[in-house]
């Protein structure tokens, strides 16, 4: 649907200076899925989804849509494969001067779409949307959830097949966030809308994306399905942003006493697919002499899929503790917890 | 020497009909130059959806030429080119033509700093629309940009009912003029009181009704 061929973007900052916004980068979205690119302020990903509709061309390499470059374009062409690409952004840019409705309508009207079909398919969005009360408001008239909507109706006024979402909730609070990510959830599965988006919130990409792409200064560094880079995240960013929402790890203080304590020895326990289903724990519990303190962890919800993440302290004798920690990595993945990152 | 008032009203009458006459005509005509020299240098600039280097620098090292000569020596200047324009360098049109070109270049300025000031966050979401750069000045850039830009042809009216005074030095007529050679030329205070009341009561309805405007485009 999308791909991106060893795509590069340079800005030329001054003369001498140049910037690698994009650094040959290579991706695929497919077909009716979500997609996001996580990365951190200058990582590149919006430049990268500018690519995507040509608000900023490629330096090098080429971006295909639907299997079409889309630097080979006429300047038309190119605003007919806009109009087929809905796009939402951070702070919404609303036209301030139309009102819900006039937004909803204005990629219509470019389209020189007739007036009556205009006014039907307005409607249709604005309840879509849940905004059919509020068409003859300004945007200045609404919180920034409401604003949101009006954007996504206006995106997706011309019916297109792709929606780019350029951190489309990044100036919202943490429940509006949730109804924007469900609203998004029902375009993609409702209208078969396949969505692009970048974000800096690992939240974002948790709640609703198929595959994800880390981005870190201009490159993509990993990735995968979003339950393989959350069950599996080789990159240290990657990570980062995974403990970003998982709390995965204990404090250095907490990890500190644990040791000085000497207690026992410290296991990252992953649990996956069947293991969730399993009394795996209370198993070992029973079978050897061994107790099982669980120090820090939780169980996730991922893709319809569970994913158990837990620190625990195995408190025995070392022989045993040893066969423990066989027996466990038959069926879940184990690792010896050595410094308070780990 | 004390003037017939009776005689002369009709000729207040008559010499206000020449400013309104002048200022309204200069609005039409530099309204029309100065937006679209403004929307002109706006969409030219580095960056923006017309980006054109050398008709940016032309246009704005010519306002920034015309910009500061002061109104009375321009009018001089252009003598020679208002007598091919309107025919002669006498009268209330004559007056109107280096008028035009004075508010045009004021006002092309002035449509510059409201569109500047328009987030350029919702040009690039027009542009994401599919919406050409034609379509982008007619539907974005000038309704975004209306309640500030009235505010603006406002400032730009009064200064033209100053400019009417001015034009009254080259026969232009206008309340300028009357208090200029009745009251000023021949020590008639009284003359002068009444030419300078109107000229205030102009400029307070001209602002009455830009601010009535601007309050409707701005909805606030």
């Amino acid at each position: 649907m999308i791909e991106f061929r060893e795509v590069s973007k340079v800005f030329h900052t001054s003369k001498q200076n140049e910037v690698k916004a994009v650094n040959d980068v290579s991706l695929s979205v497919n077909e009716g899925e979500i997609f996001g690119v996580i990365g951190l302020s200058g990582a590149g990903k919006s430049t990268l989804l500018r690519l995507v509709n040509l608000l900023e061309s490629p330096t090098y390499g080429e971006v295909l849509v639907n299997d079409k470059s889309i630097s080979t374009l006429s300047p038309k062409e190119l605003r007919q494969m806009r109009q087929k690409i809905g796009m939402i952004f951070q702070n919404f840019n609303l036209f301030n001067s139309r009102t819900v409705f006039g937004n909803v309508a204005y990629p219509l009207k470019i389209a020189k779409v007739p007036k009556q079909e205009i006014k039907k398919r307005v409607n249709e969005l604005l309840s879509f949307v849940g905004l059919a009360d509020k068409a003859d408001q300004y945007p200045e008239q609404l919180s920034g959830g409401q604003k949101q909507r009006v954007g996504i109706a206006r995106a997706l006024a011309t019916s297109p097949d792709i929606l780019i979402c350029d951190e489309a909730t990044s100036a919202l609070d943490p429940e509006t966030t949730g109804e924007i990510l469900n609203l998004l959830k029902k375009v993609n599965r409702e209208f078969n809308v396949t969505i692009l988006l970048i974000t800096h919130e690992m939240n974002v990409i948790r709640t609703i994306c198929n595959r994800v792409a880390v981005m870190e200064n201009g490159e993509v560094i990993e990735e995968g399905s979003v339950y393989d880079i959350f069950t599996n995240p080789q990159e240290r960013t990657t990570q980062k942003f995974i403990s970003s929402v998982l709390n995965d790890h204990i404090s250095s203080n907490l990890f500190k006493q644990l040791q000085a304590s000497k207690k026992g020895r410290l296991y990252r326990v992953i649990f996956m697919g069947d293991a969730t289903n399993q009394p795996v724990l209370s198993n070992i519990a029973k079978d050897y002499n061994v107790s099982v303190n669980i120090i820090n962890g939780n169980i996730s919800e991922l893709q319809e899929a569970l994913f158990g993440n837990l620190v625990v302290e195995l408190q025995g004798n070392d022989n045993e503790i040893d066969q423990v920690v066989e027996e466990l990595q038959k069926q879940v993945q184990v690792k010896e917890v050595t410094d308070h990152a780990g | 020497m004390q003037v017939d008032w009776n005689t002369f009203w009709p000729r207040i009458f008559e010499a206000t009909g020449e400013t309104l006459t002048m200022v309204l005509f200069t609005l039409l005509f530099s309204s029309v130059f100065g937006i679209a020299l403004g929307l002109l240098l706006y969409v030219t600039r580095e960056g923006n959806i017309l980006e054109n280097k050398v008709l940016f620098n032309i246009l704005n090292v010519f306002i920034n030429i015309i910009r500061p000569i002061p109104f009375i020596i321009l009018l001089v200047a252009l003598s020679p080119v208002t007598r091919v324009v309107v025919g002669t360098t006498i009268g209330t049109w004559a007056a109107i033509f280096p008028m035009t070109i004075a508010a045009s270049f004021g006002i092309a300025r002035i449509v510059e700093n409201n569109l500047v000031s328009i987030d350029p966050g919702i040009i690039e979401a027009a542009k994401a629309m599919g919406a050409s750069p034609v379509s982008i000045i007619f539907t974005v850039l000038i309704p975004e940009a209306l309640g500030p830009l009235i505010l603006g042809l406002t400032f730009i009216s009064v200064a033209l009912i100053d400019f009417s005074a001015m034009a009254g030095t080259v026969g232009g007529g206008g309340l300028g003029d009357l208090a200029m050679t009745y009251g000023y030329q021949r020590f008639d205070n009284s003359v002068m009181f009444v030419t300078v009341l109107l000229l205030i009561v102009l400029t307070q309805i001209a602002q009455f009704i830009g601010n009535y405007l601007a309050r409707i485009f701005l909805r606030r």
